[in-house]
């Protein structure tokens, strides 16, 4: 079918280009990324492995590089391909911006070079998720300046009368990243590469943490959500569950989120009041969240049967799966009594990979794979039964994961607070660190499950760019039939 | 938190909270019963071939969303949360905390109360007191004393009868409570870096150590002019003040004449922290009979 708001004969070429290089940077950076998850979860079993070139390789340089390289190289390599493609498609029309387009693909790759050079040189603001330095945040900004203009430009430049769902997430993602980004950033040089944050004391950790949960809202779940109403629908063939859901879910979700960040600062020296907002603000946003993954997986009825054959489909539900999971596992954490059990444990890290492995990753890799063949001009990837591995692979990593991250993390909690008759502590902090050890090596054998997908995509990715073309790239508006 | 901001925050929170409630409301209407399915009805719109449906919002969902509204209000009614507004319990952090503390006390009191009175030689033999003072010690001392108490490099080992600011029970418990601020200054400036080598052989003939002995003999001078003040004139140290014994071969930061050349360049500075707030006198009552039992002989242990 063709869109009845299409202006007939109107078929701009689109701009693949782009949403090829960050596809492909998107699995480049994906595995360097993992490969250093892997290594410093190697590290937490074996502490050896600290000293492979010190102090380079040491845990704490080593654990900023691999989160930024998972979130903003790999995450954001695929959110900005994403929606450099959703934007086009969805609005008909070409991306605006001219030299701004290529600005935003090469200064995006060149704040993950710095970030991966300067992390392990020991050189930090030392704000989790916000680390890099100064000179670093000022590209940034600038990088996403652009990245905003070109994507904005394009919407403003729409062939069709409304702003399609998946372009609200984007773009909410997009302002709010930069607003996030400038307010906790904010900071005064001493050296080019030595700063000191704007704010001290407890003000400086609720900025820290405002910022750092709504990287989780905004960027780790607003953005990929916007790829979701797009792939999802897509790649099921199906409309979209609820219009209704979709505009309920979205308001509520990007307007809450902003409050949430004080329930990483429970039981500390932030007001009461401030953490009571926290939580109360994280329990609200359990509805918000689901929507989100109700209207997933319910565009599938009716298209159920595809999961059969169709393995980046998929990769699309079970993300929402695990997305699922994972925000109603959040709000539970953020209620005071439970966090005083889970908070500083394993238990955390668990949930942010549930969330990361399970929704974050396997949603952009199905994406990703929607996307290749279309930018290779292939009718499919070079084997589909290799993408089916890949899920398994991935599956049962994020499984490994996350089960021996909860079984640690209740396990320190209730090991920190047994109490003798007496009163002193049953275990000091030492045997707690034993007793995690055998979960440790689990943890390290789920990484390496997903790391090896990831590996096994990259070479899939390798021979369908090689083969020979076997239909023109889908560029124009009219291949949009069905 | 003055009135223009706790109304600030009042305002921002019920705003928000208000708003989307009403977004929620505003779209109900077409939220009848799930089993009614409108599979025909989409929006109208199409994006890149996708389209919408009209769907209702799922029912249970919709029932989730207003429960989670209900305890926010009632929450926020009970406990601080609205700017300046207490909440109806009275509740904050802080009585929480007196309230856990002062109900722990009263059930342990009795627990360390009975061993208060004990003289710590006496309760260093009591095989009960003993077992608590080895769980306080692997919680709070074992991390740099080891959990043998055997000491580790800049940490002093607690077993070897080698003590640096004494090892009678009243000094023990003195140095948990208060703590220690172990300083030896750096004498790179003062000495230069051949005084430093000489110096160095000198300390090391002092416990018997391989040394150059006309090296040595140089040192000699320079420790008679500038470390017999802590060190006194035999190396054999002065307790009072913690300044070690360097005839013992005994080595906190290492006896190699690299290390000891270290000691002496840069200086060294030791802290063993006050407990005195932390763990509070009866424990430290314990712990000090723990530590002093390490030096008891085996079968007194």
């Amino acid at each position: 079918m063709s869109s009845n708001l299409t202006a007939v004969g109107d078929h701009p070429t689109y701009d693949y280009k782009v949403v090829r290089q960050f596809a492909v940077m998107t699995i480049v950076w994906g595995i360097v990324g993992m490969g250093v998850g892997v290594l410093i979860a190697a590290q937490l079993c074996w502490p050896a492995l600290n000293d492979l070139v010190q102090p380079y390789t040491h845990f704490g340089r080593l654990r900023p590089l691999h989160t930024n390289a998972v979130i903003f190289a790999f995450g954001g390599c695929a959110l900005m391909g994403t929606s450099f493609y959703v934007v086009q498609r969805t609005c008909q029309a070409k991306l605006w911006g001219g030299w701004l387009v290529p600005f935003t693909f090469w200064g995006w790759q060149l704040v993950i070079v710095l970030a991966a050079i300067t992390l392990p040189l020991g050189l930090t603001s030392a704000k989790e998720y916000a680390e890099l330095e100064w000179p670093i945040d000022i590209l940034i900004t600038l990088v996403w300046v652009s990245y905003a203009l070109v994507f904005f430009g394009t919407i403003v430049k729409r062939k069709t009368s409304h702003i399609y769902v998946a372009n609200w997430f984007y773009g909410g993602f997009i302002l709010t990243i930069a607003v996030l980004h400038v307010v906790n950033s904010a900071a005064i040089p001493v050296s080019l590469f030595k700063s000191y944050s704007a704010y001290a004391g407890a003000a400086d950790a609720m900025v820290q943490w405002w910022y750092g949960h709504n990287a989780v809202g905004f960027f780790l779940t607003a953005g990929f959500l916007g790829m979701m109403y797009y792939f999802v629908p897509k790649q099921a063939g199906r409309p979209v569950y609820s219009y209704q859901l979709s505009i309920v879910h979205f308001w509520a979700l990007i307007s809450i989120y902003i409050w949430a960040g004080a329930h990483h600062l429970h039981y500390s020296a932030l007001p009461d009041w401030a953490q009571s907002l926290g939580m109360v603000m994280s329990l609200i946003l359990l509805a918000p969240s689901w929507g989100g993954m109700i209207n997933g997986i319910m565009t599938l009825s009716g298209a159920w049967h595809k999961l059969r054959t169709d393995p980046t489909l998929r990769f699309l539900v079970v993300s929402l799966s695990f997305y699922g999971m994972s925000t109603f596992e959040g709000p539970m954490m953020s209620i005071k009594t439970v966090n005083a059990l889970s908070h500083n444990t394993d238990w955390t890290i668990g949930h942010v990979h549930s969330g990361a492995l399970g929704w974050v990753a396997m949603i952009s890799i199905g994406a990703v794979y929607h996307l290749l063949p279309i930018l290779f001009g292939r009718k499919e990837m070079y084997s589909v039964k290799w993408v089916n591995v890949h899920f398994w692979l991935a599956t049962i990593g994020t499984v490994l994961y996350i089960a021996a991250m909860w079984v640690n993390g209740i396990m320190q909690g209730l090991m920190w607070r047994a109490f003798n008759s007496d009163g002193t502590l049953t275990y000091s902090f030492i045997e707690a660190v034993q007793a995690s050890h055998n979960g440790y090596v689990v943890r390290f054998i789920g990484g390496v499950f997903f790391l090896s997908g990831m590996l096994l995509m990259a070479y899939n990715t390798y021979r369908t760019a090689q083969a020979p073309r076997e239909v023109a790239s889908d560029n124009s508006p009219q291949a949009q039939a069905v | 938190m003055s009135t223009f901001w706790s109304l600030w925050i009042i305002g921002l929170t019920l705003t928000n909270l208000i708003l989307v409630f009403w977004v929620l409301m505003a779209n109900r209407k077409v939220a009848v019963k799930d089993d009614e399915a409108p599979e025909n009805r989409t929006t109208g719109h199409v994006y890149d071939g996708i389209e919408e449906y009209d769907n209702p919002l799922p029912r249970w969902w919709f029932k989730m969303f207003i429960a989670t509204f209900i305890f926010a209000a009632a929450y926020l009614v009970i406990y601080p949360g609205l700017g300046s507004f207490k909440g109806i319990a009275g509740w904050t952090s802080h009585n929480q905390l007196e309230a856990k503390q002062q109900k722990a006390e009263e059930l342990y009191a009795e627990q360390f109360g009975k061993y208060n009175a004990m003289p710590i030689e006496e309760l260093a033999r009591n095989s009960d007191a003993m077992k608590m003072g080895l769980r306080l010690f692997a919680n709070n001392c074992a991390v740099c004393h080891g959990a043998d108490g055997g000491g580790n490099y800049g940490f002093p080992n607690l077993t070897d009868h080698d003590w640096l600011y004494g090892g009678e029970p009243a000094t023990i418990k003195q140095t948990i409570t208060g703590g220690r601020k172990g300083v030896m200054p750096a004498w790179a400036a003062i000495l230069g870096e051949e005084g430093i080598h000489s110096t160095t052989e000198y300390v090391l003939s002092l416990s018997g150590r391989e040394h150059d002995a006309e090296l040595a003999q140089a040192g000699k001078k320079h420790f008679e002019q500038n470390c017999v003040a802590c060190h006194s004139a035999d190396g054999k140290g002065i307790q009072a003040m913690g300044a070690p014994n360097l005839t013992d071969d005994i080595w906190l930061y290492g006896g190699e004449p690299q290390d000891i050349r270290q000691t002496l360049r840069d200086g060294r500075n030791g802290v063993m922290p006050a407990q005195q707030e932390l763990l509070k006198e009866s424990r430290i009552h314990l712990l000090a009979a723990y530590v002093y039992s390490l030096s008891l002989p085996l079968d007194e242990q």
